[in-house]
């Protein structure tokens, strides 16, 4: 799981890499062609829901531990909660607001942004599949104190899908502002 | 004893069928497909090549046309590079790195058997474009802007890219697999500076996969997304530009260099020892260079672009960085031939072999530190001098090593020998035809022919060297194929081998030929660098409890020990046989052919049948869970 993790940071990396590089190459004008800089609103807003989330995963995690079977279905639940409430956000509020905007066909600025943070929201979604997993097995009661790996693997993988937000937030919605 | 490898075989033994061929998870049984199909996509890619310098035998030849010339030296790279070496090497490295260490199998057995499937799913995916007549067309690193849509429109280079990323998860599966069994399953007492130095190699092997792969994974994906749905990251008409692809290959395509002599310098640095009868001179510093080429191997990437227009102060870098890469490679020779001249070398056909690969990578280096320096690479950038440098580097550095490697393993893989005599042979023409082959071409490079072209005209002084470069190829092609008729015989009637032909220093020799599929009865302690040279114990049989073994007889067990000094930890239980590293395999594949004909139906029943697969996968079944 950490190697995996490794390399999915070095693939977030790269497209990152690819952003700054295409910026710097073009107009000194970023984001091009008339788009705005993206508002900062809702992009806050909505990694405060993330980052919290954490929070109930490190919980459901410590559960697993102790074998606490009652608080290990409730904080993971919990996470689930806040990581929807995050893609929902993100495809209902925030996608349909920037495509009346822009799209990824219009440029290379929009290529980047849908793509990059479009990326970041799969890896929630498959973090919320992997949650419902968990869950399942969870209430199923799968989980004792010597075995739950599984609950282990999610909470790292949900904490790094949360850290590689901190960049896809700096790179996609404050860098412009700089 | 017998009674404990009686029950030993009842543990580990896989029923024998069609379904156990599709369902194994054993280590050896993939190493060998992954040596097999390997080998199968050589073949492919030696064809291809045969072809081209048919075409380019004598001036002005039309024997294909030119979009299928395209076609072969396209396939011809992407097969060698990507189909042929790193998967042969992966077979030895599941076969050899548990023997090696003294475990029972690899950390992620079903993790292994999907990286397996995924390299033949992938390999299939990408050669099933000639039966619609349309494989990538565009060479093997797919330059664009001519790979976007606008002026390549047909599948070909889809084909290309999703094979590719397709063939990531394979590479990146076996990469992470490699990396945790080598750091969690040693045999107690084998501490880091007593592991082989081929283990080192695959280490660092599965170290730079990690963090090559995934920015030409990006790239692809950008590639793909441009070409279907329209995106911009390449177009420079908005906004996108075109060397952002190049400089993302190339992050990744310097180091899969590496990557790809790595384990092969590690299996060179077993060979020697074997027959030399002594230990390689300089074990802390060819570690040290291995594991420094594959850090370096990062900083070169911008020495494929020098001609592109980049900033003074970058290509200085990576000049820099290209000369200093050429320090650790070179220490690695020197201890090669400080160990050849200190011992007494038995030139048995391996040995042979290693001579051959010291040579040649000696020319292919020194041809490539001539492009470390920029004014010279750019009067030669995109030349034959170039194809004749990658050659001498791959062939020389993994090729002859790996054939080298079948002389000296297959014994343990079959149980039997390969003819000495077929073998001199076979190097011999490799050898000559190699050179014949590749030298010229540093000629008719230098005298300005340019790469891929499709044919030239008379009298520019390149026909006898290209005419020489035919002949050398087909000599070479028939030296291969002497070597895979020795290994058909061998099969058949080969001379049984016994534990230990070659009275080498490893733990694989300590076990029989072919090894039982739990590979060993006891679980040795490992006391030396050398165990089998300096624990007499182990010459004896399987190692006994009161010298250190551990018997794990009694369950689906390896011992797990800790990264650095190798001190037992835990017992872990092995996942059995599953269906579903195949399936998953089928689905990715549908899913992929989807996207390939934008069948929004076939991708979405990929989609779904590899969720299903997955949560197969992940069941819990009792057994403990892969991490």
């Amino acid at each position: 799981m950490v190697m995996l993790i490794v390399t999915e940071s070095m693939l977030f990396g790269s497209l990152i890499a690819s952003y700054f590089f295409l910026r710097f190459k073009s107009a000194p004008v970023w984001p091009p062609d008339g788009i705005p800089t993206p508002s900062l609103k809702l992009p806050l807003i909505m990694s405060v829901i993330l980052w919290t989330s954490s929070w109930p995963v490190h919980m459901a995690d410590r559960a697993a531990r102790n074998g606490n079977q009652r608080a290990l279905r409730l904080w993971l639940g919990a996470g689930f909660l806040l990581g929807a409430v995050f893609l929902g956000l993100q495809l209902a509020v925030e996608y349909p607001e920037k495509l009346a905007e822009f799209t990824p066909t219009t440029n290379a600025y929009g290529s980047l942004f849908y793509t990059i943070t479009g990326f970041h929201g799969g890896h929630v979604l498959i973090g919320l599949l992997i949650s419902l997993w968990a869950q399942v097995q969870a209430w199923r009661g799968a989980f004792n104190k010597d075995r739950h790996v599984t609950v282990q693997n999610f909470t790292m993988y949900w904490h790094f899908v949360d850290i590689v937000w901190v960049l896809v937030l700096a790179t996609i919605y404050l860098s412009p502002s700089l | 004893m017998a009674s404990v490898a009686e029950r030993l075989e009842n543990i580990w033994g896989e029923r024998p069928g069609l379904i156990t061929w599709l369902e194994t998870v054993d280590h050896k049984k993939l190493g060998f497909k992954y040596l097999y199909t390997g080998m199968v996509f050589f073949v492919f890619g030696g064809i291809e090549s045969l072809i081209i310098r048919a075409q380019l035998a004598e001036a002005n030849l039309e024997l294909i046309d030119p979009e299928t010339y395209n076609q072969m030296f396209s396939m011809h790279g992407t097969t060698m590079m990507f189909l042929f070496i790193v998967p042969v090497l992966s077979g030895f490295g599941n076969y050899f790195v548990p023997l090696m260490i003294g475990a029972r199998d690899m950390a992620f057995p079903r993790l292994n058997a999907f990286g397996y499937w995924v390299f033949l799913g992938a390999g299939i995916f990408m050669h099933s474009s000639f039966l619609i007549g349309k494989a990538p067309n565009n060479g093997w690193f797919n330059y664009v802007p001519l790979a976007n849509s606008e002026f390549t429109p047909g599948v070909n280079i889809d084909f290309y890219v999703l094979g590719l990323i397709f063939l990531g998860f394979s590479t990146t599966a076996g990469a992470i697999n490699f990396i945790v069994t080598i750091l969690k399953l040693r045999a107690p007492g084998m501490s880091i500076n007593r592991m082989p130095i081929f283990v080192w190699g695959e280490l660092a092997l599965g170290l730079a996969i990690v963090f090559a792969q995934p920015p030409l994974t990006a790239a692809l994906v950008m590639l793909e997304l441009d070409r279907k749905l329209g995106f911009h990251f390449f177009d420079s008409t908005q906004g996108g530009d075109a060397v952002l692809w190049q400089h993302l290959f190339w992050i990744f395509g310097h180091p899969w260099v590496y990557i790809l002599v790595l384990p092969a310098f590690g299996l060179v640095s077993m060979m020697i020892p074997a027959f030399t009868r002594r230990p390689m001179i300089g074990y802390i510093y060819i570690v040290v260079a291995e594991m420094a080429v594959a850090l370096i191997g990062f900083g070169v990437w911008v020495h494929h672009m020098f001609a592109v227009g980049i900033p003074q102060i970058a290509l200085s870098f990576t000049s820099l960085s290209s000369f200093m890469v050429t320090i650790p490679s070179a220490i690695q020779v020197f201890a090669w031939l400080a160990t050849l001249v200190a011992g007494k070398p038995i030139l048995k056909t391996p040995m042979l072999f290693v001579l051959g690969f010291v040579f040649t990578f000696v020319l292919g280096g020194l041809s490539g530190v001539m492009f470390a320096a920029i004014p010279f690479d750019l009067q030669t950038t995109d030349s034959y001098f170039v194809v004749a440098h990658i050659h001498y580097v791959i062939i020389g550095g993994s090729v002859f090593p790996i054939f080298g490697g079948l002389y000296y393993w297959l014994p343990k893989m079959t149980g039997r020998m390969l003819d000495e005599r077929l073998g001199k042979l076979s190097f011999w023409l490799m050898f000559a035809g190699f050179n014949l082959a590749f030298f010229p071409m540093h000629i008719s490079g230098l005298l300005g022919q340019p790469r891929r072209t499709y044919t030239y005209q008379e009298n520019l002084g390149w026909d006898i060297w290209n005419l020489l470069s035919t002949i050398g190829a087909f000599v070479l092609a028939l030296g291969i194929l002497i070597t895979f008729i020795n290994w058909y015989k061998s099969m058949q009637s080969g001379e049984p081998a016994g534990a230990d032909p070659w009275e080498a220093e490893t733990l694989e020799w300590s076990t029989t030929s072919p090894p039982p599929e739990y590979n060993f009865e006891s679980i040795p302690a490992v006391r030396s660098l050398h165990p089998m040279w300096e624990q007499p114990e182990l010459r004896r049989g399987p190692q006994r409890p009161e010298d250190g073994a551990y018997l794990l007889a009694s369950g689906h067990e390896t011992l797990s020990t800790s990264m650095l000094d190798a001190t037992p930890q835990a017992v872990v239980e092995m996942p059995h046989e599953s269906p579903w590293p195949v399936t998953l395999t089928v689905a990715m594949m549908i899913m992929f052919y989807g996207v390939l004909f934008d069948s929004g139906l076939l991708a979405a029943t990929g989609v779904l049948a590899s969720a299903a697969s997955v949560a197969g996968w992940f069941w819990p079944t009792g057994e403990t869970q892969e991490t």
